[in-house]
């Protein structure tokens, strides 16, 4: 089991993103907490006890990963401003508008089901489970457009290292948090909430599945699920559950939101496959965001050699 | 009223407020405001506009007679042309950016995406509609004629709607606002229909010798 020693700092240490943009608040907050919380600790860059302003958070000390792409990344901008969030509204603006009063702190994410420790995780215990890594992914939605993005975190597996599954899990089901409150566009999504998503368990153990806590050296903006979610590169966006509450391990093949709604145009699986068309559109092409003309699309979004072999001996086009 | 709907000026005023979507597509393209997906808004925007358009353009028969405004007719062509306008725009952000102006592409894609095919057909259905829209297609055709093909619209206008409700993913919301005001105008249009037919009965065979006859 690999579970590497992280430092003693807590989630709510970090600074927020207006601190630490603000000169004099920043000198003020070094003045409160004093020098002992920054020394030497490294992952984040000062101490400022907060649960106010959890999204856009500093983190740093960020250990570079060989899973990254060399491609160009997209905007902070146009990644914060183009999402699928439908919890908080179904046009792609909406998330940014909708979520700015997000509530994610504290928040907990419970791991259950066929596991010898089930257990509950803050937030301050998901970032000590092992150290952040920047990955650069490709992401691809199923409606054709894709982005490149700094994604942070460490591999899924390390938390289900902890946990221990029993041989009877086989399946991972994951839960988005829903409250009604805080998310009343939810109600004319279309879709049943909380949404639910799935993996099996060997693609959920696979190196390139993040717990994802942060993109461009901060924590998650509301909008793009903070304060952690799935990120599975291989596969289309939908199946990266954002805002993730509830982990469950079973044996059987859990539910997932899209799957439900139309089992015929989003598959269990829903790998990035050019050769099986969306029963309504192309998949063999994609519009990377900032892009006019489109490109075409990667089996298995470019990540082929590494996860391919998850589906020998499947049929692809029956399992899309 | 009357005298406003009657004015050289006022049809100046539409034509430019018919524009003024154009008009703020091009600003937002100037001032970094088409979002992170420049080319999808550009799409949604003007499918938007012709849905609109096609709606006005349905709408001014039922408001000439329920608001006793017959001049209102005056406006109609150019409504409809607006939407034929936007059409264009439309089609030419799918045959562009999206299929890279590659024909053989293009047609694979219409016959084989349902929701392609009928925005497709929707705006086939536009352009004779548009061709057509000048007095001197409407002496040759004869008003009668005429009228009966300008009735595409119709079609042109529920095609639409199906285009827009099988494109979404799942919030049919829109579509279906924009569903039922086409189905309101065009049940209206069947409603005077029938009455007049009711209303017209007795002296439809007269009214027919008469047409024969002249």
């Amino acid at each position: 089991m690999l579970i590497r020693k992280s430092p003693d700092l807590t989630y709510a240490d970090v600074t927020p993103k207006s601190v630490y943009l603000d000169r004099r608040n920043f000198l003020r907050a070094m003045g409160i907490v004093g020098a002992a919380a920054m020394a030497g600790k490294g992952l984040f860059e000062l101490a400022l006890p907060s649960h106010t302003a959890l999204a856009a958070t500093k983190l740093t000390g960020l250990v570079k990963s060989p899973f990254s792409t060399t491609e160009k990344q997209n905007t902070f901008e146009d990644v914060t401003h183009y999402n699928n969030f439908y919890e908080f509204g179904t046009d792609k603006s909406d998330p940014a508008k909708n979520s700015k009063n997000f509530n994610t702190s504290p928040w907990t994410v419970s791991v259950e089901g066929e596991v010898k420790k089930p257990r509950k995780f803050s937030m301050d215990e998901i970032l000590k489970i092992a150290p952040l890594e920047e990955r650069i992914y490709r992401h691809r939605c199923v409606e054709a457009w894709s982005i490149v993005v700094p994604w942070i975190g460490f591999s899924f597996s390390n938390l289900v290292k902890l946990v221990e599954p029993t041989p009877k899990a086989q399946f991972v089901a994951f839960q988005s948090y829903f409250d009604p409150q805080q998310m009343p566009q939810a109600k004319y999504a279309g879709i049943d909430f909380p949404y639910v998503e799935g993996l099996r368990l060997d693609e959920a153990m696979h190196p390139l599945a993040l717990l994802c806590v942060g993109m461009y050296g901060e924590t998650l903006a509301n909008q793009d699920g903070a304060p952690v979610r799935m990120t599975i590169p291989w596969k289309y966006g939908f199946k990266s559950i954002k805002s993730l509450l509830k982990i469950r391990f079973q044996e059987k093949q859990p539910p997932t939101t899209w799957n439900r709604l139309a089992s015929n145009e989003y598959g269990f699986y829903s790998n990035v496959n050019p050769t099986v068309d969306h029963p309504r559109w192309t998949q063999s092409k994609e519009r990377r965001l900032g892009e006019i003309f489109k490109r075409p699309t990667l089996m298995f979004n470019g990540y082929g050699d590494q996860v391919a072999s998850l589906y020998n001996g499947m049929d692809l086009k029956k399992n899309y | 009223m009357r005298k406003l709907l009657s004015s050289k000026w006022t049809k100046v005023v539409v034509f430019l407020l018919c524009l003024t979507p154009l008009g703020a597509l091009g600003w937002r393209a100037f001032h970094g405001g088409l979002g992170a997906n420049p080319v999808e808004f550009v799409q949604h925007a003007t499918g938007d506009w012709i849905l609109r358009f096609l709606v006005i353009t349905l709408a001014i028969t039922p408001l000439r007679k329920l608001l006793n405004l017959p001049d209102l007719i005056r406006f109609r062509r150019m409504l409809g042309l607006f939407a034929f306008f936007y059409a264009c725009l439309h089609f030419l952000t799918y045959i562009g950016p999206d299929q890279s102006f590659d024909l053989s592409a293009m047609w694979k894609d219409v016959a084989k995406r349902r929701y392609i095919t009928v925005g497709f057909a929707a705006f086939i259905l536009l352009i004779p509609l548009a061709i057509t829209s000048t007095k001197g297609w409407i002496r040759r055709l004869g008003g009668k004629r005429w009228q009966q093909l300008h009735r595409a619209i119709y079609a042109a206008a529920v095609l639409g709607v199906i285009h827009y409700y099988w494109l979404v993913k799942s919030d049919v919301r829109k579509p279906l606002f924009y569903g039922a005001l086409v189905a309101i105008l065009l049940l209206w249009r069947l409603g005077s229909w029938i009455s007049k037919q009711r209303s017209q009965a007795p002296v439809r065979v007269a009214a027919t010798r008469a047409s024969v006859n002249g």
